[in-house]
């Protein structure tokens, strides 16, 4: 390829962290050319250096790297790292992007990672990775599993760069691939569009010396803990003080640090994921030491994501954890051992200070660094507060046409939002390139698989350090050495991470010169990581079900590093059981399912319409059912946001397109009554408008919506006073007396949900009652307004409106859930009653309205839906989403994606952008020709099968059922229709049904290979 | 693969290789990731085969079948912890009943045999599905089911027993008795109703049974 055309693409994404890796891998895999730019010396941003990720406390860098590994694998995506944005010219559909690339003093064609420089260097630096807490040197890679892994020169600090001493590297080097004389190279690459997702950085605390940070040692902030916390981190994950090195048994986290402030220097919103990542610390923490005392000083507690609240019920009741709401500050730092005093008041004992080991600080999110720059070489907006300023109705939009906006530069976003924001970018992009799609694609291409089937089993078992995570704890080198002893073994050996990219091609050499034909990787989980393992031995030409992976480190190293001898047994165990395992593998191919390209939608809600319409414009037909007689679902009672969207006009414009579009067909009135087929081929049975319709579709998104749950508390319904905040809005916009001529009204929040039945937080209620407060103080600024709540949710960017509510008058009164306010009718109006927090007694309130916040709860519908397509719901009766980080608009069906309230209750903004997400992310399957199904799937040696029927019977997917042989009736499976579970196997009396890749013969091996003549062993 | 592909002969398989417990963890009900409900599948043979081993003299507390999350680690590891205590206090599998090796052996292989005919019964007989985990164990502790397993199960896995010892020499009815920890009235009511149909013979010169 000529230059010309390397450096012609479809989309430019800015900035490499989970957001920008989302956008490029779901753009990649749906036609389309990508170039993936970050300004680090690795793909990763913010996430790799987390330690875990709420509220499901998996480890962060293992579900991030295998992502990276697959952009690196994609022929469509060209990684640019250490690289900046110079300028944009053109317009969208023909953007002219001039990048710079900073020198890295090494060429990335001819480093091999091999970290010998790293060695020879005598330059000492602060890692920053490490967030400074450990050092590394003037020359290294950024961290382990770096994509990609190359070295990189720190120019402040290395001795030749500086002052021209010192070439030791570029002697070291046998690749001579050290250049201390690189310049900085400008490219210019032609993009379509543009994503921009570049992040933010942690708010810095010691720009002010807030709470001591900087000053005093033992004062970290959340994201120095976090590398504190971590295996790879400065201690290996143990947690250390920095001044002693010694482990604190008295840790205060301090919240809101750098948040929710007006005064200089601070921000003046709440950075939306510092409460649960908070939690998470505690709760990790105390894995840690379960002795450890915690103590978490904070403002509001802002659960009001899925799962956060039984989170924090988490983090609250373990031992020794303290919630105390007040605001601090600290001390002193005291001199002999370094300890650090806080100062705090509650409501109960007054002032006091108390002396902690160890103070961590939860900062909170700023906007990406030199942002204004970013913006200005763009040419985007930003807002007041530095964040990208996007369109109103459509979030993912910035200002300037073709350029569209992902992850926490929208404002501040967890994980799965910036994951959920890139699909939505691509889907955007996709909508604006659609004619173009596979023009720029290029297959990825492995060489041809050998047949070993006749050959003698030469199993390869290749055992990984995971850094520290598992050679800290099992003693590697005699694990490798037992490995090579054990049956049909040809080889054994070693790997640091073998997950990094360098390390996953020596697996793969491996395979190739020594002749492997199994591969056993004593390692991590497959539940992460073996999708990419599987991709190696694919690109050694080796059947990918041939590999097997021992989980020494979940199973093992993690769970027993207190008994480091008994762990290497129990890792010499494992291996065992694998490599028996191995010996009775059997190559599979999976299928190759064509795709319909036409994609179903339930639901005809804002989120189901902006589905529609978004896979519509990308250039396929969709069939958007609805069960009532018109589209708009809840919106119909949405009038405007907090944020001064006008809901019905947009909703209006919004039917109309959908209606008007040529390839969108709306069925309303409608309900399903029979889903069958699989991903690429669905069979849908509609009943509309008395009709019954039949439509084939390559993917489903159900977007079923929630519904306003009907309060039976506070006289509502017995006195038609008490109105709900829908309600309000409602009689708000119609102008009511009532409501204009009240003087008195009283929010309660919380209505419904926050409780034992319903243990979620509604996330809505908190700004839908400041917005309805807003509006109603437009109306009538001397209206008395009350708004008894728990904890004020109005997160991420909507604190504003909550603090202008403030400075309008409206009163905020906390009440505990145990403690609820009490209403009583009184005359034409109420009297409230509600314990006064701060007096201790009870408060008496007047009002001429009471307004009840109540929960958002899912709709009926939603639990026949996932009936149908074989989805689950969470406890709550919400959508169960595949994965909560990284898939979050897929389910575990493959083809079916969810959006909108069905998934949990969010925003008007936050449904349009899960739309376009779950948009984004259908397209994937649909521009495809073709699927892919696993080869794990069942089958039945017919001469065992007695025709008894009982698989039939077991299997809930309709996979097995009776055709005529010869010999009488036997049983089939319809390879895919079978998910693999296995059920059938269990039941078949005579082994004739087997689930390949789990066969009784397979799980044997593993089971007489884990207890092994027994009487050796006593 | 979902807990539900756990099966019976696994179990045994353990059993037999001289596991001291047999532990399964599976998904919390209601929280299946496939639409399938396995968990529940696997719940009723737990219960099948805690009952069989309880006919056999292996304490049913060897095997112990637990919900765990993903999420819960540290569930996980109390749950393990337990059980490993549990089984400490029990003692090694057959020592700790007071079985002698063969014949715990024996009795084992005996039950591997069986799988094939559990299967059968559980599909004829026990293919049901209940709410709540109470309800199986109220099921299984119930008086259809001792009845099911008196008049199908009881009686096959002794005389499997019986002939897996005569397979070795043959053996008067004491010393089959005495070797599978069962009374002798029992077995001598076996051993005449296998005779019948012709499973085992009486040796008349040898004053034993043995094989046909």
């Amino acid at each position: 390829m000529n230059t010309a055309e390397r450096n012609i693409g479809d989309v430019l994404i800015v900035g490499g962290g989970i957001s920008g890796i989302q956008a490029s891998l779901d753009l990649a895999n749906s036609g389309f050319r990508v170039f993936l730019v970050d300004k680090s010396p690795a793909l990763g941003g913010k996430m790799s250096q987390l330690d875990k990720t709420f509220p499901t406390n998996d480890c962060s860098m293992c579900i991030e790297s295998p992502k990276f590994i697959e952009c690196a694998r994609n022929p469509n995506i060209e990684i640019i790292t250490y690289t900046e944005v110079e300028r944009v010219d053109g317009e969208a559909g023909d953007f002219k992007v001039t990048l710079t690339k900073k020198p890295r003093y090494i060429s990335e064609e001819k480093c091999t990672g091999c970290n010998i420089c790293v060695d020879y260097c005598p330059v000492k630096i602060k890692d920053p990775f490490n967030q400074n807490l450990s050092e590394n040197k003037a020359v290294h890679i950024y961290f382990s599993q770096a994509v990609p892994l190359v070295t990189y020169v720190d120019p402040e600090t290395c001795l030749y760069l500086k002052e021209g001493k010192c070439q030791i590297c570029v002697g070291a080097c046998k690749t001579n691939a050290i250049d201390l004389h690189q310049k900085p190279e400008t490219m210019v690459v032609e993009v379509g569009a543009i994503i921009l997702s570049p992040g933010y950085e942690t708010f810095n605390p010691k720009l002010r010396g807030d709470f001591g940070y900087g000053q005093m040692k033992n004062v970290v902030t959340s994201l120095d803990f976090e590398r504190i916390l971590c295996a790879t981190g400065p201690y290996e994950g143990e947690i250390l003080r920095p001044s002693d090195g010694k482990h604190p048994h008295k840790i205060a986290w301090i919240q809101c640090v750098g948040s929710r402030q007006v005064n200089e220097g601070g921000n003046n919103y709440c950075s939306a994921v510092c409460c649960a990542y908070s939690q998470k610390q505690v709760i990790l923490a105390k894995d840690h030491d379960a002795d450890l005392k915690a103590t978490i000083f904070h403002n509001d507690v802002r659960a009001y994501g899925k799962d956060f609240e039984r989170f924090h019920q988490r983090a609250e009741r373990l031992s020794d954890v303290r919630f105390i709401r007040s605001y601090v500050t600290v001390g002193r730092e005291i001199e002999s051992t370094n300890n650090v005093t806080i100062r705090y008041s509650t409501f109960e004992d007054g002032v006091k200070e108390e002396e902690f080991d160890m103070v961590v600080l939860s900062v909170g999110l700023n906007p990406p660094k030199d942002v204004e720059q970013l913006a200005q070489r763009i040419g985007i907006e930003l807002t007041d507060q530095k964040f990208c300023k996007n369109n109103p109705y459509n979030p993912i939009e910035t200002s300037r046409k073709g350029i569209f906006v992902s992850g926490a530069f929208q404002g501040p976003l967890d994980i799965p939002e910036s994951v959920v924001t890139a699909s939505g970018a691509g889907a955007l992009c996709g909508q604006l390139l659609s004619y173009r799609r596979h023009r720029l694609e290029r297959e990825r291409v492995y060489p041809p698989e050998k047949d070993v089937s006749q050959e003698e089993l030469k199993i390869g078992v290749v055992v990984c350090y995971c850094g520290a995570n598992i050679g800290r704890v099992v003693n590697i080198p005699e694990v490798i050495e037992y490995a090579a002893t054990l049956p049909n073994v040809a080889w054994a050996g070693e790997n640091l991470f073998a997950c990094s990219t360098e390390n996953a091609k020596q697996i793969s050499d491996a395979i190739v010169e020594k002749g492997l034909n199994r591969v056993v990787l004593a390692a991590c989980t497959p539940r992460t990581h073996e999708p990419l393992f599987r991709d190696t031995c694919r690109e050694a030409g080796l059947n990918q079900y041939y590999f097997e992976f021992a989980n020494i480190r979940e199973h093992c190293s993690w769970v027993h590093s207190r008994e480091k001898e008994a762990a290497t047994e129990k890792a010499k165990e494992i291996v065992r059981m694998s490599v028996a395992r191995a010996a009775h593998l059997e190559p599979l191919q999976e299928f190759q399912l064509p795709v319909d390209h036409t994609g179903l939608v339930v639901g005809g809600g804002v989120a189901g319409m902006t589905v529609a319409l978004n896979m519509a414009e990308q250039g396929f037909e969709v069939y958007l059912i609805e069960k009532d007689d018109d589209l708009g679902g809840m919106a119909r009672r949405l009038h405007y946001t907090l944020e001064g969207m006008d809901v019905q006009s947009y909703l209006k414009d919004l039917v109309k397109k959908v209606y008007r579009h040529p390839q969108v067909h709306v069925w309303t009135d409608a309900t399903i009554t029979d889903v069958s087929g699989y991903v690429g081929n669905f069979v849908t049975k509609v009943v509309s408008q008395g009709r019954v319709r039949e439509v084939k579709h390559g993917v489903a998104v159900i977007a079923t919506g929630a519904q306003e749950y009907k309060p039976t508390e506070y006289l509502y319904g017995e006195n038609e006073n008490v109105l709900t905040q829908l309600e309000l809005e409602g009689e708000i916009v119609a102008g009511a007396d009532r409501v204009k001529n009240a003087q008195s009204v009283v929010m309660i929040q919380c209505v419904g949900c926050r409780q034992a039945d319903r243990n979620y937080c509604s996330r809505v209620c908190c700004s839908q009652a400041i917005k309805n407060a807003h509006k109603l103080k437009e109306m009538n600024p001397e209206m008395e307004i009350q708004v008894l709540f728990r904890d004020m949710r109005t997160y991420g960017l909507k604190e504003t409106y909550y603090r202008q509510a403030s400075e309008k008058n409206v009163k905020f009164i906390r009440y505990e859930a145990d403690t609820k306010p009490v209403v009583a009718a009184n005359g034409n109006g109420f009297t409230v009653t509600v314990p006064d927090p701060v007096l201790g007694q009870m408060m008496e309130l007047e009002a001429d309205l009471v307004v009840l916040a109540a929960a958002v709860i899912p709709a009926p519908s939603s639990a026949d839906a996932g009936k149908f397509f074989k989805v689950s719901n969470n406890p709550d009766g919400f959508f169960q989403e595949a994965h909560v980080k990284l898939r979050p608009v897929d389910f575990a069906a493959d083809g079916v994606f969810l959006a909108g309230t069905a998934h949990y209750p969010k925003h008007l903004t936050e449904t349009i952008s899960q739309a376009f997400g779950a948009a984004g992310r259908a397209v994937g399957i649909l521009s495809k020709e073709t699927v892919t199904a696993s080869g794990a799937v069942c089958d039945v040696t017919e001469s065992d099968c007695v025709s008894c029927g009982a698989c039939i019977t077991a299997c809930k997917y309709g996979a097995i059922s009776f055709h005529d042989t010869p010999k009488g009736k036997k049983a089939r499976v319809e390879p895919i229709l079978c998910k693999g579970d296995g059920l059938c196997n269990a039941k078949c009396p005579t082994g004739a049904i087997y689930l390949k890749h789990y066969t009784d013969d397979e799980i044997f091996a593993q089971i007489d290979a884990a207890l092994p003549d027994r009487k050796a062993a006593d | 693969m979902c807990t539900g592909r756990v099966d019976l002969a696994f179990i045994a398989r353990a059993f037999a290789k001289g596991a001291d417990g047999v532990f399964i963890g599976g998904c919390w009900p209601g929280e299946c990731h496939y639409v399938t409900e396995g968990n529940l599948d696997v719940l009723k043979n737990v219960h099948i085969a805690k009952k069989v081993l309880e006919q056999i003299g292996i304490n049913p507390d060897r095997l112990r079948l637990e919900w765990i999350s993903a999420s819960e680690g540290m569930r996980y590891a109390e749950v393990m912890n337990d059980f490993g205590k549990r089984l400490k206090e029990l003692g090694p599998l057959g020592k700790g009943e007071g079985i002698e090796e063969h014949s715990l052996k024996i009795r084992l292989e005996a039950v591997t045999k069986l799988v094939p005919y559990l299967k059968l019964v559980e599909r004829e007989r026990l293919r049901m599905r209940f709410d709540t985990e109470d309800a199986y164990s109220e099921f299984f502790a119930g008086p259809e089911v001792k009845k099911l397993f008196d008049d199908l199960v009881v009686n096959k896995l002794m005389v499997s027993q019986i002939t897996l010892l005569l397979r070795e020499k043959p053996l008067s009815t004491g010393e089959i008795a005495e070797s599978l920890g069962l009374n002798a009235s029992e077995v001598s009511r076996h051993l005449k109703s296998s005779t019948m149909h012709g499973l085992i013979r009486f040796d008349e010169g040898l004053k034993r049974y043995a094989l046909p």
